[in-house]
């Protein structure tokens, strides 16, 4: 995966669409990030951090059970087994330190499922900064725990709705945007996924290749052909997969970012704008649609510009599963392998069995798949669904 | 010279006094259009129009109620632009939106297809709030082809040289954004709404009009120290979303005309 342009685009997808008044804000981001990325002292600390802090490296399991059921050797990247249980933890980090170097004092958050949230609010106490995380007001119900969570490690959580909408992904990126406007001085956007204006998408990407660039080298040491057949990571906005991707796209290995069904924005959206980047967006007459996931993750109803031109250039696919098959994906995995999955990664995982079974991956190949998080913050949306 | 021939920068120059740009969401009531030729009766000087979008990053709570309130009536942009073809509301319109409705209201064509459709239903200019200098070339190319001006923003956020930039590359007026706050009523007018409009003001031949909290006619009258005129929104806008019908929109737009008037020695 390559640099963005000057205008930080992917191909034709990603710039820079903001007001005015972000614009500064924006240039000082890319800037400062540029400036540490290249500063062996940045790097070094954040390296420290996500050893000693953030757990890293994160294993890769070999799924012996499940993988003679599916008859393909499946390998998961466990970014699970991360501090705050989810990949999330490895871009937070990145952009909280860049928050400390350039002299802000608070974080400004966007969270969906409240991984992201939760991750934010976490280094957020570790440097000593002050953090807002703004969800959905739908996402707030769903995930009352990750909501318990942020504020007992000090964040303030701020629910969103819109007249029009439910409160989802969406709308909690409209108002951290909003507040950013407000609060440019003072305060640090910590975007979370691989969207958003430049240099998010890239620097999210950056912070995120620790999980392509292990997997790599653990794939090196594991397997005969040193590399799998298949890269599996599920896409909402991309980062995991992004990550991921990093890692392998300069292999033969085929990659595959998993959408889900009610929010395929890879494949049904239309080329637009929203939260200043331009890429795929489900919409209707210039109205952009709310995404329908199980998965508070995945509610968003576009995708990463990179991801995008990712799958125009056809170096990946970006395959969609329903709620049902990530459902049912959970639970094989959850039965045979004892690891349950958050899930966002079961939708990864849904996409590995079914491939599985209609042979669309052959028999013998070798998969990884990324498994982004850890499901204990979805037991309650998972209990409802299956009972 | 009439509105038809003449750009917005000269209608407005013409004008000659302090200039009142009230803004009216498409499609927030029925008559919506009824509304926009109201206003400008009621002493406008140019009428800007907001195209409802689902996601409006620089809008604050009473700008989103009123495109929530158009969308949930139906209202789109492009048959909301349909409407306003052969209105003659005898002041320039300008048609306020973003980035999103600019790409897509006419498939496939992206920002091209957009001023062309604006042409050709006669509004003069158009403000993209989320499309800065950077990605602005080829909407701000096609828009001086078509003759619809394209009016940019100046932040206070924005260094002088940027601003330079911005005051030339704009057409039509300047909009100087009186706060690094998004829409919204204030109780005060910000300090750096005068302070931006001086700098833009000797950057510039174009009218300098400032936008965003500029919520009473005493503020409107305050800004007026330093700008050619004022944009009113979210306080007209609380109006309707508050339930008053649109007679007394009109009656504030009246409000600030007078004031806005009374304070100008030349009039």
């Amino acid at each position: 995966m390559t640099e963005p342009d000057a205008t930080g685009r992917f191909g034709r997808f990603g710039g820079r669409f903001l007001p005015e008044a972000l614009m500064p804000a924006a240039k000082a981001v890319e800037a400062a990030f540029r400036e540490a990325w290249a500063d062996p002292a940045f790097t070094t600390e954040y390296r420290r951090l996500l050893t000693h802090y953030a757990g890293r490296p994160t294993p890769v399991t070999e799924c012996a059970r499940l993988s003679r059921a599916l008859g393909v050797r499946v390998l998961l990247k466990r970014e699970d087994l991360a501090h705050t249980g989810s990949h999330k933890i490895n871009n937070v980090l990145g952009q909280a330190l860049l928050a400390r170097r350039t002299g802000k004092r608070k974080l400004i958050a966007e969270t969906g499922a409240g991984q992201h949230g939760v991750a934010t609010a976490t280094a957020a106490a570790l440097l000593d900064l002050s953090c807002t995380v703004y969800m959905g007001e739908e996402d707030v119900r769903r995930q009352a725990l990750n909501v318990f969570r942020m504020e007992l490690l000090g964040a303030e959580v701020v629910p969103v709705s819109s007249a029009t909408n439910a409160g989802t992904l969406k709308e909690a990126t409209n108002a951290a945007l909003r507040a950013w406007v407000n609060e440019t001085e003072e305060a640090h956007y910590c975007l979370g996924s691989v969207m958003g204006p430049h240099p998010y998408p890239w620097m999210v990407r950056e912070f995120q290749r620790v999980i392509g660039d292990e997997a790599r080298a653990q794939c090196a040491e594991l397997l005969p052909t040193a590399v799998p057949d298949v890269v599996v990571a599920c896409v909402g906005g991309g980062s995991n997969a992004a990550g991921t991707f990093a890692g392998f796209v300069g292999t033969p290995a085929r990659l595959v970012g998993v959408e889900a069904a009610g929010g395929s924005a890879v494949d049904k959206g239309v080329l637009g704008v929203l939260h200043g980047f331009t890429s795929h967006f489900l919409q209707e007459e210039s109205q952009v649609l709310e995404a329908h996931s199980i998965s508070a993750g995945l509610d968003y109803p576009g995708v990463g510009p990179e991801h995008v031109h990712l799958a125009e250039r056809g170096r990946a696919q970006y395959p969609s599963v329903t709620d049902e098959q990530a459902l049912r994906a959970l639970r094989l995995v959850t039965r045979l392998e004892g690891i349950l999955p958050a899930l966002e990664s079961a939708h990864a995982l849904a996409w590995v069995v079914d491939a599985a079974g209609t042979g669309e991956l052959p028999a013998g190949s070798t998969v990884l798949v990324t498994l982004s998080g850890r499901g204990d913050k979805d037991v309650q949306q998972i209990r409802e669904h299956l009972r | 010279m009439s509105v038809a021939v003449a750009g917005v920068a000269e209608h407005l120059k013409a004008a000659g006094r302090p200039l009142l740009v009230p803004y009216v969401m498409a499609g927030v009531v029925p008559d919506w259009v009824e509304l926009v030729r109201e206003v400008a009766a009621a002493g406008a000087d140019a009428v800007e129009v907001g195209l409802p979008f689902s996601d409006p990053m620089l809008d604050g709570p009473t700008v989103q109620r009123a495109a929530a309130r158009a969308l949930d009536r139906g209202a789109r942009p492009r048959p909301l632009l349909d409407e306003l073809a052969g209105l003659d509301a005898g002041v320039p319109l300008v048609v306020m939106t973003y980035a999103n409705i600019a790409t897509t209201l006419v498939p496939g064509r992206g920002v091209a297809g957009f001023v062309d459709h604006l042409a050709g239903v006669g509004v003069r200019g158009a403000i993209v709030a989320d499309l800065p200098l950077e990605e602005s070339a080829e909407y701000r190319a096609r828009a001086a082809e078509v003759g619809v001006d394209a009016v940019l923003l100046a932040a206070p956020s924005c260094d002088d040289d940027r601003c330079r930039e911005i005051a030339r590359a704009s057409s039509g007026f300047v909009y100087c954004m009186s706060s690094m706050r998004i829409t919204g009523e204030q109780e005060h007018l910000a300090s750096s709404a005068r302070a931006n409009a001086r700098r833009l003001k000797a950057m510039t031949d174009l009218p300098v009009i400032t936008g965003f909290g500029v919520s009473t006619p005493a503020q409107a009258v305050q800004a007026c120290a330093d700008a050619d005129g004022v944009v009113v929104g979210s306080a007209l806008m609380r109006v309707l979303v508050d339930g008053a019908g649109v007679g007394a929109v009109v009656d504030a737009v009246a409000g600030f005309r007078a004031a806005l008037s009374s304070a100008s020695p030349g009039e």
